[in-house]
């Protein structure tokens, strides 16, 4: 695997605020990654320093094989931090003009760009007379004018109404389709997990996990089931190792799995014991009820 | 450099208040030449500007200089709010973001600085140029081309200018503001000299410390032409004063100008690095 970033030992205090605590983790390609943490956990201070606009405390990060300096990297890097920032007096045309000139790119992928985020049509706006979801959207056509090797993005859809939102995930989408690396930084659960195969989840700057979504939680899921017969499907779980917590809520049984089974082997186990089921789901947890067991269980 | 250059260039130039102030700049530089058409005819008092002298090799390189360096007040707006104006578009966030370095941003600024300075040079050599051929009383090659030192120190005082307009933006972050601290400045600069002389040491001793402050280093580049003009000295003569003061350059006046030069880019620097955006 190539690695696109590693950061290792990252601290950042702002006078005694420890924003950023001792993160490490690496970015390697190909994968989408999201950053999640409750509001103030350093997503974009984490961002700001690798990004060169935070000045670090201590601790370090290099981009790709480390060999270039920060400003070079990002070049090949595509970075949307927090609001749009572009000249409001300028164009859009003008303004990504500018851009291919800090990038050092030619000027030619400007239609290209424009063309996948709809505004080429409003090319030659003031950049002052764009709405919200217009500004964030020729924010993206900026950040990839370079084909970038990494897209890094923090709260992309900050503010933005449902049309918007949807436009701006079915962008990421496109361009987590062509292979770009992905680094989302977003409070938005469901946002991070209809795109991202990983995550980096912070809480007060302390990494609490990094890796892939699915091993987040020691976790082999559990059993939505439904029956006549209640008492004797929870007396029969119950005395069953495999089974943990059981939840009775509204005629549902919720079982929580201490080890891996699937739902045709409960199936006909409880079958030959006589009970029938109505209802049987086997669901793992969603990255919310995840998210918040590791967060508030550290 | 060319490409630093250029990214400055795109963002004044398509600044609609920028680029009326950089224009109405270089008019104003080019109005000089209208003073040549001063000219009262009202009876028995005949008055012509150009007459006077004030455009005869090589006094017209001082003169020029001179009343030219008070227009750069225009371009000092400019610069300030080209700078600030990033802070408040936070765009100096997404030119780091999008790969320009701290140095290569302050570069850029430094470089557009200078060649603003350089090009007034220019302009004003030519302009004074055009003028002399036509007014002035000595055509000889030796003496058009002597005093040219004026034009050297108007360079370097309009650089250092700059450069603490850039500074003052930097630190600032708003125009208005960073205008306003810039004219607070003048006024200390007064009130020390005042204070010093006054309470802490002779006038002299004052006056040469005052020397060493920042503007009135600047201001000390080319000293007032007006009391060398031939009407003005024989007005002296009959009053008893003697108005035959040295308008030289000295090499320590230049250094004490480029140091503060050097202070103020590296003072910039040091700002941008050190805040966290």
């Amino acid at each position: 695997m190539e690695t696109i970033l590693t950061v290792n030992h990252l601290t950042k205090k702002f006078g005694y605020l420890t924003a950023v605590n001792d993160l490490s983790f690496t970015i390697e390609k190909g994968n989408v990654y999201g950053i999640l943490g409750p509001n103030g956990s350093g997503k974009s201070t984490t961002l700001g320093i690798i990004l060169n606009v935070v000045n670090r405390t201590s601790g370090e990060f290099s981009w790709f094989d480390g060999t270039t300096s920060t400003h070079q990297a990002l070049k090949k890097v595509g970075a949307i931090i927090e609001r749009p920032n572009f000249y409001p007096y300028m164009t859009a045309i003008q303004n990504l003009k500018l851009v291919c000139k800090i990038k050092e790119v030619p000027e030619t992928k400007i239609q290209e760009k424009l063309e996948l985020v709809g505004l080429w049509d409003r090319r030659n706006s003031k950049f002052k007379t764009y709405s919200l979801g217009m500004k964030q959207r020729l924010a993206i056509a900026s950040a990839l004018l370079n084909d970038p090797e990494i897209l890094i993005l923090d709260e992309p859809t900050n503010g933005l109404d449902p049309q918007g939102i949807h436009q701006i995930r079915e962008i990421i989408k496109t361009i987590a389709g062509q292979g770009t690396t992905i680094l989302l930084a977003s409070h938005l659960l469901d946002e991070v997990e209809k795109v991202c195969s990983h995550v980096v989840i912070l809480r007060k700057g302390v990494n609490l996990y990094s890796g892939p979504v699915d091993s987040m939680l020691a976790s082999h899921g559990f059993f939505e089931l439904r029956t006549n017969n209640m008492e004797q499907l929870i007396s029969l779980l119950e005395k069953n190792a495999s089974f943990g917590k059981l939840e009775n809520f509204n005629g549902t049984l919720t079982a929580y799995l201490k080890e891996e089974m699937d739902a045709e082997t409960l199936n006909k186990m409880l079958f030959e014991k006589g009970i029938v089921l109505s209802h049987l789901v086997k669901r793992k947890e969603s990255l919310e009820e995840q998210f918040l067991t590791l967060t508030n269980n550290n | 450099m060319l490409r630093l250059l250029q990214i400055e260039f795109i963002k004044l130039w398509n600044n609609r208040a920028s680029k009326v102030l950089i224009i109405s700049y270089f008019v104003l530089l080019t109005s000089i030449a209208l003073v040549a058409a001063i000219k009262f005819d009202i009876g028995p008092v005949q008055f012509h500007l150009a007459d006077q002298g004030i455009f005869n090799f090589p006094y017209i390189w001082h003169f020029n200089s001179f009343v030219t360096a008070l227009f750069k007040l225009f371009l000092a707006i400019v610069i300030v709010s080209m700078m600030s104006n990033e802070y408040s578009n936070k765009t100096i966030k997404q030119n780091l973001i999008d790969g320009l370095s701290k140095k290569e941003f302050i570069l850029s600024k430094v470089l557009t600085v200078v060649s603003f300075a350089a090009i007034s040079t220019v302009f004003v050599f030519v302009v004074s140029m055009i003028l002399g051929l036509a007014y002035s009383d000595y055509n000889e090659i030796s003496i058009i081309f002597s005093d040219l030192g004026f034009l050297v120190a108007f360079f370097f005082k309009l650089v250092a200018f700059f450069a603490f307009c850039l500074f003052l933006g930097i630190l600032v972050k708003r125009s208005a503001f960073a205008l306003g601290f810039l004219i607070i400045w003048t006024i200390l600069e007064q009130l020390a000299f005042g204070l010093m002389g006054w309470k802490m040491m002779s006038w002299d001793a004052a006056k040469k410390v005052k020397s060493l402050f920042p503007l009135e280093s600047m201001s000390n580049m080319i000293k007032e032409p007006f009391s060398r003009l031939s009407a003005v000295q024989t007005i002296g003569d009959q009053i008893g004063e003697n108005l035959r003061f040295d308008y030289h350059t000295y090499w320590y006046e230049y250094l004490i100008v480029i140091f503060w030069t050097a202070l103020f880019i590296y003072l910039s620097y040091a700002l941008l690095k050190k805040r966290d955006l």
